[in-house]
This record gives structure tokens, sequence and C-alpha cells, in this order.
């Protein structure tokens, strides 16, 4: 496939607004899901042809989530277009259209808020911005609301701290209720509904990769590192973005992974039915998606015996664990119903139920049980992206900020050489990659090129001024994207990569333990 | 969407993936590499026949590291990288080779 015709944006002196061109992204639409993606997730398969049928749907649902979710009501009337959030999209930055303004992606959903809702939106709508649903609108929604990675960094500076991915999950949320899915997403969640993992890869692809890693881990080190995949009565399952085990450089996190177990002498289990950590019903904020997906961890947590639960390196799916897991499927503390009861019996309640990877190697090297040759990393001059769902939407460690600290403590203990990019542009300022929420799709390169912009301007700095060539990262999507993006902009796609590969090439893997 | 090849017509989703995936042959090879720009040489050939082995044991496309090693091994390990399968196919050997040998695309976070 030939890629798209279009300008990539050119690096500012200073971060100035761009200049508005209304309109410039209008063209950028995802593929629609096809029926069957559609009905797999128990949605409607496509839009009706009677076009008062799919308004009438749409507006049901906005109305039942609007009484389901007090937030999203709040979010819908609070905001007093400040324009705080204006320039703090990196879509937006890289784009120029003033719909990628979070207020104005935002005014897509709130004008029809205000003409179903309000009484005075359904008595003047003219005066109170108010608008019918109409079908050239809800295009609108499709294209907009899919420029949108639900990263939150324009929430960081609304005043009011409206949640902005919340107001894009319930846009999308009502999309694919009256049939008009993304094909990306949707279908991804219908093959972990069916095979356990977004990839799509059975058990016994899992296995052949597995023993694959053990042997050239072998080869590499002399040393019988084990992969084990449903291995009953181990103390801990790993789940982790299936991409882990497909592609690069994913994979060389996971061979990182495998040999922390090893060094610290813990035994380990991946499962072939939770193959999956990310969750992509957080998309479109369907609860009844999300808990599906997240069931299956639960079942294999149990199958399996295990006392511990660690998450790989994945954004999304750390916000779902981190946020949403007590409820979803009952991992984690303090609950008190037999759902809940039932899994804290089993599981260890002297470590954080579920952990991240970060905090479990971290934990690890405070207590002296890692040993590292950090001079192996010395070729790498190595910088940091937090990604925008660890940043904003969690915590490591117990305490605030543990997310951003725990990751760069990791580096710094496994390599000398470590900067810093830009500080407007790191922790919970975070930009994006520009791949994240389900933009991670071929079709909207060109919305993934421009939103990496910002990113890449800070890492364009790193760059010259200190020689970066490693851009670690503890998000699948993130490291996706950047290597397909990274070219744009003149880099080597290997420049990016993860943190525990970074663990991988310092670990020793003798007898310290 | 469809494409039309010696009389026949086959039918593709909207990246060009081939929908029915026992419709795949050389010459259909042949014209979706046509498609992307790429020149099918031995060398390309090497990897879609072992995609499409892999495949049918597995029902997955292989990962990138395993097509790799296999490359290596049979074509010798300078070519046993990812820089190489690049090369030959610049989209990504994932995505692009996997089109060519009629598989269909690999998803998620990759």
């Amino acid at each position: 496939m030939a890629d798209l015709e279009f300008q990539i944006p050119k690096y500012r002196e200073y971060p100035e607004v761009p200049a508005l061109q209304p309109g410039a992204m209008a063209h950028s639409r995802p593929h629609v899901a096809s029926e069957k993606i559609q009905e797999a997730l128990g949605f409607q398969g496509k839009l009706d042809d009677d076009w008062q049928a799919t308004h009438d749907k749409a507006i049901a649902k906005f109305g039942e989530l609007l009484g389901k979710y007090r937030s999203l009501k709040v979010f819908m009337d609070a905001c007093v277009h400040c324009g705080s959030c204006t320039d703090k999209c990196h879509y937006f930055i890289g784009t120029s259209d003033p719909k990628n303004m979070p207020v104005a992606r935002q005014e897509l959903m709130r004008s029809v808020y205000r003409r179903y809702f309000t009484l005075a939106g359904k008595l003047f709508p003219g005066l109170v911005g108010a608008k019918d649903l109409t079908r050239e609108l809800l295009d609108e929604w499709y294209s907009y609301f899919w420029q949108c990675s639900e990263c939150r960094r324009c929430s960081v500076f609304c005043p009011y701290g409206i949640d902005t991915a919340e107001v894009t999950m319930a846009a999308r949320h009502i999309l694919d209720t009256v049939g008009y899915g993304q094909k990306y997403s949707n279908e991804i969640i219908g093959k972990v509904f069916k095979i356990g993992n977004n990839l799509g890869l059975p058990g016994p692809a899992l296995e052949d990769t597995l023993q694959g890693l053990e042997e050239d881990v072998k080869e590499d080190t002399g040393v019988d590192v084990k992969y084990p995949l449903d291995a009953q009565g181990a103390e801990v399952l790993l789940v982790t973005p299936s991409a882990d085990f497909f592609a690069e450089p994913h994979i060389e996190s996971l061979i990182g992974y495998g040999k922390v177990f090893h060094a610290a002498g813990i035994s380990w289990t991946f499962s072939s039915y939770a193959s999956e950590a990310g969750n992509f019903g957080l998309f479109d904020g369907s609860y009844e998606t999300m808990r599906k997906v997240a069931l299956r961890i639960r079942q294999a947590a149990l199958e399996l015996g295990v006392k511990r639960i660690v998450v790989g390196e994945c954004g999304h799916a750390w916000r779902v664990a981190y946020a949403f897991w007590n409820t979803l499927n009952g991992i984690g503390a303090g609950a008190n119903d037999p759902f809940a009861i039932e899994l804290q019996k089993q599981l260890d309640p002297r470590y954080p139920q579920p952990s991240h990877i970060c905090e479990f190697t971290w934990d690890l090297i405070q207590q002296g049980r890692l040993k590292f040759d950090k001079e192996a990393n010395d070729h790498r001059v190595i910088t940091f992206h937090d990604s925008c769902n660890v940043a904003r939407a969690s915590r490591m460690g117990g305490y605030p900020g543990g997310q951003f600290d725990i990751p760069r403590n990791i580096i710094k203990a496994v390599a000398n050489n470590f900067v810093e990019m830009a500080p407007e542009t790191i922790r919970e300022v975070t930009f994006c990659c520009g791949g994240g929420g389900g933009i991670l799709t071929d079709e909207l390169i060109e919305a993934r090129v421009k939103g990496a912009f910002p990113r890449m301007e800070a890492l364009q700095q790193v760059v010259e001024k200190h020689g970066v060539n490693f851009m670690a990262t503890i998000c699948a999507i993130c490291k996706a994207q950047f290597t397909k993006v990274l070219p744009y902009y003149g880099f080597n796609m290997r420049l990016v990569g993860g943190v525990h590969q970074l663990v991988s090439t310092a670990i020793r893997l003798g007898n310290e333990h | 969407m469809a494409f039309e090849l010696n009389g026949k017509t086959y039918e593709t989703d909207e990246e060009g993936y081939l929908v029915n995936l026992s419709d795949w042959n050389e010459d259909v090879a042949k014209y979706l590499a046509q498609q992307e720009g790429v020149n099918l040489t031995d060398a390309h050939w090497e990897v879609i026949n072992f995609l499409r082995d892999y495949y049918n044991e597995f029902q997955i496309a292989p990962a990138v590291r395993v097509l790799t090693k296999a490359i290596g091994k049979k074509l010798g390990p300078e070519k046993g990288n990812s820089q190489y399968l690049y090369e030959l196919f610049p989209y990504g050997p994932a995505k692009q080779a996997c089109k060519i040998a009629g598989l269909p695309k690999p998803t998620g976070c990759v």
C-alpha cells in the first residue's frame, strides 16, 4: 500500500499554536466494522436504512449513558469554553484542524446534548448553540472522535477537570450501538472473545514462539531461561499484550521479563486462555466488553492457582488493571463480596494485586535480588517516553508519581546514559505517541504521523543535544506506533524499545540471588 | 471490494487482503505484489512460502522473530534479520508480506 500524500509538520523554533486550517482532517475516518464484527460484540450490525431509526437509537443511548454515568452529565454541563485545552492536543498541534481542539471536538457532542437534554436547547436551540443530530453530524463524530487517542493530556489543563477521554468513549459507544463501529478495535475485541488475544494467536502458536525464544536465549547467554505457558501452580501469572509475542521491538521486553523471573528464582507462567493484557473495551468505554475481556484473566488465575498477577508493558492494560480490575474481575484488595473474596483468598496479600512488571522488577532491584552489568547498555543514550494511560490514569509503587519514577529508576539501574526530554512533554503532561486509544490502524496513518509531531519534536531536541539513540517506553501501542512513524521524521525505526529490553541487555543470569 | 484476474473475481477487504484464503494462488500473489509496488524475486518467495506453511500449521502468521530466524537458517545468517525483511517488504514484513501471501492482516498493537 502506497502511503497517503500528506505534509509532515515542520519542527518549530518555539511551540507556537499553529495557524488554523478548518476542515484539514475532515476526510480522516477509519474503516467501518462489518456486520459480522459488530454482531460478535453484541452491537447492531450496521446503520439502519431509515435515518430516523438511527437518530432515535443514538439519542436513546445518549440518554441512557447520561443516566448511568453522572460524570458524563457533569462533563457535558461544566465546560465554559475557556480554551485552556485548545493547544494541548497533539492531534490539534499536528493537524491544525480546529475541530481537533478538545473543546471543539467535544462540542460536536455537547451541541447535541443541549438540543435534546436541556430546557434552553429544547426551546431556543439557536440561542445556545444546540444542534439536531443529523447524519452529517454523526459522520463528523465518526471522523473526529476517531482522532482522539483518549490520552487525557487536555484534561490535565482543564480547570473543571473534564475527562475528555470519557466524552470520546461515550460518543464511540453511541456509534457502536447504532451500528457505526470501528473495524480496527472491534475486530480485535472479537478475536479476544474467540481466541484470547488481540492478534488471534492460538495456544500452539504461542507455545512454538516461546519455545523458539528459549532456544534463542540459550544460544545468546548459555543459560536455560524458561518461558512457561499454562504452568499449573506457578507463583506468578504474567499477562502481557499479545504484541509482545509477535512484534519487534516488543518481543525484546518479553525476553527481559523471563530473565527477571529466572534471575530472581520466582516461578511464573503465561496463560494461553488469558494471553492478552490490553483491553480495547476501554476505547468505547463499554463496561460489558471490558468485563468480558477482563474475566478471562480471572478464570486463568483461578485455574492456574497463581499467587500473584503481574501485568506486562502495556498502557491501556495497566489503566484497566489498576483502576477497574477490582470490580471487573475481582483482582484487587478490599472488597468483601464473594466474587472478590474468592480471589483474595488465593492471591498473596503481601504484594499489590495486580502489580505492574516495572513495580515487580524495581522491588527486586531494591531487595538486591537482581544484578546488572550496566556497561552492557553503554552503546545506548536513553530517554523515556511516558505512555499516557500509565502516566495520567494509574500509579505504581503505591505513591503519587511512582508511575513516573519507577520506570526511570529501572533504566538508571541498568544503564549509564539517561537523559530527559523537555519537561513540558513528559510525566503527567506527556504527549501521546499518536496511536493510542484505537488510532493505531493503517488507514489513520495521516492522523498518526501528525499526532506524533509534538513527541518527535521533543525527541529531536535530545537527539541533537545528547545523541539519544534509544527511546524507552512501556506500552505496546507506543512501540508499534513509533516503529511506524519514526521514519517519517527521519529517525531509525529501531530508536524505540522497551524498558525490559534494557533490563534484558544488562541483567546477570548467574547465581547471584 | 474485489479485483479481477484471468477472468475470475477475487474478493478483498478494504485494505486489499483476500477475504477467502483459499482463493490464493501464485498469480494472485503476483497481482497483489504489483499493487504494492513489490517485484517478487526468489527471496520474496522464500518468505511467502514460509508464511503460508506456518499459517497452515498454526492458523496465524509467525512472529517477526520466528520468521527472521527461519529465513536466516535457510538463506544465511546475514539475511536473518528484520532489516533484510524490510528491504524485501518495505511496508513491513508482517503486514505487507502477509497480504501478498494471501493471509489475514495481523491485528493488535503491531
